[in-house]
Order: structure tokens, then sequence, then C-alpha cells
């Protein structure tokens, strides 16, 4: 939440506070509830998707302990399948959608542009009280009954089971508007609210990465809404669409939330891909390789995400037909994704790569997603699918891409941008303890998952057969790990906010407007509206840099 | 014209610009592409349920056929009179508030409301006859003596699909009586009148939908 930073800034007095800027003028806890500056936005947005990561880790750490014993435990079965599925609700819907746009979206577009703020300023502060009471509704929904259905809400069980599914689904759909009023106004503003000189290819490619995301948000958030309406009318009136008994189709929901939900999964590695690719440059001191082919990736990964969503149906029932279709669009997407990543490893060769914080995430980012990625290509091959459908396979495969890619992209965003979000530097060596020990974390909890789940483990199970113990011992480990990595960030990171700003305004000498104004940045952003001459990756104009 | 001439003076000083555009042109331009985008994701979410329907009755044919004769076609054929009338004036609504004239405006703005007032009076006769013959959506269903079974299933999308169309005509005429009440005042003009093109706009749209609704749900052959 806001207050810490305002706390910060009035429990240490002014003396700290560095300059007037947007952090510090004006002043109050009215001004920032009631602010449309994008940048206060973009942190009330962060503080408020840190809780809600700190709510679903706790989960998972619960579901890692559960799962260390076969068998007894320290949960019922229905507790269980409530965790799970909070977990899952809760990094989907309140962290990782909103993330990256909503917190440093919000905050570094409209500087990356030149811009004084987004388009519609108003808007977008609406945007962020419709997450907080779509938040606080699902909170609701969890301590009045929970839900045990999965993330996926399948019916026809969704329809028939108790709990408070209907209230979670509400809380969905109202997350959903904050989802697309966000999209809006990031379209409108790189559209509209570009400094001379900035033409689309002068871009930085964060602003390519978060427009692409910004189409699917609009285009896809909309099914979902209309889906989790009909889900809520069925459960209240039992209007038949989707429960067989009264002539509905289940297979038919499954349609239709993999409709939104695949292209949202784009949602959520877009704007992880389009931080690495200011990360990358910035610690390789080269510009970037590619920059068209990366920018138009991430467009060709937008368009082609609305044709895949069969691909998570292959035992649903739908046509073989369909089934190889939807499984040759899928290895399309394969070729956008790779074609970044290759641009990537061109752009660090014979760059004079420095290994601080954010790039040691980068560079995490590049070996997970890796991985996360070509093991998308098995379970998108029919064959294989069959076998490896809702095993451990499939959760080690989603952690890779979605905690292995986008949280890596993430965290390298948060360092790269804390400077200049807070005006304070963190301390660089428990950064690097951080990174390590999430690095080696993640790779324990889930590398013995992928294990598990080649030879069978299902998915959500509660109970497991005594082959499957040693490797669960080893993921519950590894998500000690992990915790603990967190736990150590969060501890630097706050300890940062109590220092005296230090930050200079371009600590990394990285190129971008967003380094060209001061750490933090005054409420207007610029002095003086930036005239753009060159594209956003010079780094053989810094010089030597910093 | 005098009027006219107050609200051009009034609008060189720009009072409706916010402060991180740099023109007027610019803010409507923004603004314009933040409203077609919001346009398609009413497209979209009306689309949900239009493929529902559509899968939903290639299913059911039979009780789809049956279930559309309780609907009144007199009824439906008049509300889209009704509807269509109610786009023209907006038009000229549109036009009015482009040439400075406040009174048109006005005159059209209320001629808009009075049609959408009677769009959803009839609808709410309608409603109340399907009320009482308890053709309603889902377990409410209690009609007797159909001759195929599954006709609930009509009135579940045909109470969603109006229902939905009918909060958006309520919310259209709330963004109406905001229009009304800011012509009033004089805030439009040639130079400053993106509010109403836009609230015209989402009006069109939602006459759209209904000219899609109508046939689908009033005349299944």
């Amino acid at each position: 939440m806001p207050e810490d930073a305002i706390a910060t800034q009035t429990g240490e007095g002014a003396a700290n506070s560095g300059p007037a800027n947007y952090l510090n003028e004006p002043r109050g806890l009215w001004s920032w509830l009631t602010t449309v500056d994008h940048k206060r936005i973009g942190v009330m947005y962060l503080f408020s998707v840190l809780f809600a990561f700190l709510l679903g880790g706790i989960f998972a750490i619960l579901i890692r302990v559960q799962l260390l014993h076969s068998g007894g435990g320290i949960m019922k079965p229905e507790t269980y399948n409530k965790i799970f599925t909070l977990h899952g609700v809760v990094m989907i819907f309140l962290f990782i959608i909103p993330s990256i746009p909503a917190a440093f979206g919000n905050f570094v577009l409209p500087l990356m542009l030149g811009a004084k703020d987004v388009a519609f300023p108003r808007l977008n502060l609406a945007s962020y009280y419709i997450y907080v009471v779509g938040a606080l509704l699902g909170i609701a929904a969890m301590v009045t009954g929970g839900l045990d259905t999965g993330w996926t809400l399948y019916t026809p069980y969704s329809t028939s089971t108790n709990g408070s599914v209907s209230l979670m689904t509400l809380a969905a759909f109202i997350l959903g508007f904050s989802s697309i009023f966000t999209g809006i106004n990031f379209i409108a503003t790189v559209h509209k609210l570009r400094a001379p000189g900035m033409t689309w290819f002068r871009m930085p490619l964060f602003v390519w990465g978060i427009y692409s995301t910004a189409i699917i948000q609009i285009l896809a958030t909309p099914v979902l809404g209309i889906t989790l309406l009909l889900l809520i009318m069925e459960r209240m009136f039992h209007i038949g669409i989707f429960d067989p008994k009264l002539g509905g189709d289940p297979v038919l929901f499954q349609h239709f939330f993999w409709f939104y939900s695949h292209p949202a999964v784009y949602i959520m590695i877009l704007p992880g891909m389009a931080i690495i690719s200011e990360v990358i440059p910035a610690f390789s001191r080269k510009n970037i390789f590619g920059y068209k082919a990366i920018a138009y990736s991430s467009v060709a990964i937008a368009l082609v995400s609305f044709l895949v969503w069969g691909h998570h149906m292959f035992v649903s029932g739908q046509s073989q037909f369909a089934s190889a279709i939807f499984s040759f669009l899928t290895f399309l997407v394969a070729i956008p994704s790779g074609v970044k990543m290759f641009n990537w490893l061109a752009t660090m060769y014979k760059g004079s790569i420095s290994l601080e914080a954010p790039m040691l995430f980068a560079i995490s980012f590049l070996l997970l997603f890796a991985i996360g990625g070509l093991t998308g290509l098995f379970l998108g091959a029919l064959s294989v699918d069959v076998h490896l459908h809702d095993t451990y396979f499939v959760v080690a495969h989603f952690h890779f891409v979605m905690m292995g890619g986008t949280v890596m992209a993430f965290l390298a965003g948060l360092h790269y941008w804390w400077p200049k979000m807070f005006g304070r530097m963190y301390s660089e060596r428990w950064a690097r303890v951080a990174a390590a020990l999430v690095f080696v974390g993640f790779n324990v909890t889930f590398l013995s998952q992928f294990l598990m789940g080649s030879q069978g483990m299902p998915r959500r199970y509660y109970n497991y057969l005594p082959q499957y113990h040693p490797m669960h011992v080893v993921s519950t480990i590894g998500s000690w790990f992990l915790g603990v990595g967190f736990l150590v960030m969060a501890g630097y990171l706050a300890v940062s906010l109590r220092k005296k700003m230090d930050a200079p305004a371009n600590p990394w000498g990285a190129t971008g407007l967003e380094w060209q104004t001061s750490s933090p940045p005054p409420t207007h952003n610029f002095e003086q509206v930036p005239v753009v001459t060159h594209g956003p990756y010079e780094y053989s104009l810094m010089g030597a840099g910093k | 014209m005098s009027d006219s001439a107050a609200t051009l003076g009034h609008g060189a000083h720009e009072p409706f610009l916010q402060h991180h555009f740099e023109s007027p042109e610019q803010q409507a331009d923004a603004s314009r592409i933040g409203m077609w985008l919001f346009l398609v994701t009413e497209i979209l979410l009306f689309g949900g349920l239009f493929v529902g329907f559509a899968l939903m009755q290639s299913r059911h044919p039979e009780a789809f056929l049956h279930a559309h004769h309780h609907l009144d076609r007199t009824l439906g054929f008049i509300n889209t009179v009704v509807l269509l009338t109610s786009s023209f004036t907006m038009v000229l609504a549109v036009r009015s508030a482009q040439t400075n004239d406040r009174r048109r405006l006005i005159v059209f703005l209320l001629l808009t409301i009075v049609c959408a007032g009677i769009f959803l009076g009839i609808k709410c006769v309608e409603y109340s006859h399907k009320f009482h013959e308890g053709l309603l959506p889902g377990s409410f269903y209690s009609h007797r003596g159909d001759p195929v079974p599954g006709e609930f299933m009509f009135f579940s999308f045909y109470f969603m699909m109006t229902g939905l169309h009918g909060i958006h005509i309520l919310a259209g005429m709330g963004l109406m009586c905001w229009l009304l009440r800011r012509a009033v005042r004089g805030d439009f003009s040639s130079r400053y009148n993106t509010p109403v093109d836009f609230v015209g706009l989402y009006w069109h749209l939602v006459d759209v939908i209904w000219i899609y609704l109508f046939p689908l749900l009033y005349l299944i052959r």
C-alpha cells in the first residue's frame, strides 16, 4: 500500500525526501487517494500487487507443506482444494495480470514516451479502485466459504459445488474492467501522447510489449466477463447453458473460458518480455539486436494468442480435426517467442555485460523461460499431451513460464526501476543473495515437478503414491528457499525506503527518456518536453555511460 | 445566435482542455480512440451471448421455435421503430451541437430520452406478460403444457440478452440526462462537443444490438 511510502516521507521528515517530486508534492494521504498522477497510481498498484503476491505465496507454501507427507498432512482434503484454488485465483487475477502493466506500465510508459500522463488519468484512477473493490470482494469470498473449483472454474462442478463461487466469480468479473480500462488507456496514450520525434520505431520495446498486451486485454477480457456472468446466472437461476442435466454444454464453458484465458497468459508474459528487452541492452551496454523483429513479434504473439485456446482441451472431447489445427497454431507461437530469445542473446553477444541485480533476474528469465517455452511445445503436441495432461508436468511448465518468466521479469523490472520510483538505491549485495536464493529455490521446486509429472503424478491431488514421495519432499524444500529469497528481498527493499534519497537520475547509465528526468521524477515528469532524435537503445552515443 | 457567440468566446480559453494534452484536437483524437475501443469491448461482451444463443438454438431447435411464439412480434416491431427513431434524433442532437444550436440540441436530447423511455415502457409490458405466464429463465420457468421440453432455455437467453440490453438503454438515458444538464449550462459548441458525439456513438451501438436481437429472438423460423 502507498501508505508505506508516505509513512517514510512524513515519518522521517523532509530531510531525506529530497527536493519536490511526485512522492512528496502534494503531501497527505488524501492527495494519494485522489491522485490522477500515473506515477502515484503505478506505485499504489505496485504495493497492492505485492500484497497479493504475499497472499498467494502463503497459499503456495501451505500447499507444499501439505504435500510433504502423503496421506495426513496439515489440512483436510476439502481445505486443500480451497487452498490450491485460492493460490491460483489470487496469483492470476490479483497479482500477475495487473502486475507489470498496471504497476510498471503506469509508472514508466508515459515517461518513456515523454508524455505528461496517460491519456485518461481519471479512468486510470477508476481502474485502480475497481481493482481494489474486486480484490476486497475476492477476499470476502475467501473468508465466507472459499471455493474449491480450481482457478479454471470448470462446469458442471463449479455450478454444483458449495462455497462462495458466485462471489469470487463476481470479483473476477469486476477485476476485468480494471484490466480493460488500463488497456484502453495505454493504447490511446501510445497513439496520441508521444513526444516530438518519438516515432513508432523509436519507442522503447517495453512500450511495444505493453501495447500488444493492451490489445489482448481489450479483445479478450469482455469474453471472460460474459462467461463469468453466465456462470453466475447458471448458479443462481439454472439457466441451462453449461449444465448437461438441463441440455447445456459444459465444454462450451471451457471454450469460452480459454478464449479469454489463453490470451490472458500472454497478458502475463508479454509485459515480462517487454521488461527483458529494456534490461538486456542496458546491462550489455549495446544497442538491441533486431529491434523491429522484437517489436513485431510482440504484436504477432498478441494476434496468434487468440487462435490457440483449444490446446487446453485436447482431451475434452472436442473434434480431432480441431485439435490438430489448434496444435499446429500452438507451434506457431514458438516462432515469435524464439525470435525474441535469439535477439536477446545476440544483444548480449560481445556486449560488455555487468551483472547487477536487474541483469541477474533477466538472465534467470532467459534460462527459465527457455525451459518453460520448450516444454510448452511438448504439451502442444497432441500425442504427448494425452499423457501429460493434468499432471505435474503441466504445473511445472506453467510455473516455468509464469514464475520463471513473468515473475523473474517483474523482479528485474522492480530492481531496475526501483531507484527511479523511490529515489533510493537498495543493497546490491543483498539483492544478489536474493536473486541466487530465488533462482535456486525455483529450480529445486519445479524441476522436480517436471520429473513427477512425466512419471504420472496428477495435479491437484491431495494424496499420492509412495513412489512420488522423494520428489515432493525436494519440491517442498525448494519452496522454502523461494520463500526465504522473497523475505530477504522484502527486507532490503524496505530498508532502502527508510534511507535518504541517494539515487542519481540514471544509476544504470541506461538510455530511455525515463532516465533523463530526476529520481524520483517531478510531478509533471519533465522540466521541458523532451525532443527525441534517435532510437531507444543508442548506447554507442552514450559514450562510457556512467 | 448570441448563444453560440457566447460559447465560441468561451471556447477560446479552451476550458475543457486537460493539462496533459497539447491541443483540443489531440485530446479529441485520444478520446475517440478510447471510445471506439470501449465499443469493441461492448461488442465482444454481447458476442459471447450471441455465440451461446446460436449454439443452444442449434442443439434445441424445436424448443426455441415453439418458445418464441410466446413473444409479441407487434410490440417487438414497435420497439424497433422507436429505437431507430431515437437514433435519428440522437444524430440530429449531435448535428445541433456541432452547429452551435443549443436550443435544438436540448430538444433532440429530450426526444431521444423520451424514445428510450417508451422502449423501456413497452419492454416492461412484455416482461410482465411473461411473468404472468410463468415464462421465466431457468428454474423459475413454470409455464405448463409445452409441446417440447427445454423451452426454459430460450427464456434464459431472452431475459439475459434483452436484460443486458435494457441495462445499456438505462445507462444511455443516464448519460443523456448528464448531456442535457451540460447542454443547458452551455458547455457544448462547434469547438467542444466530444461528449455528445460519443454518447451518440454509444447509442447507435445499443440500437444496432437491438437490430440483431429483434430477428434473433422474435422472428425464428
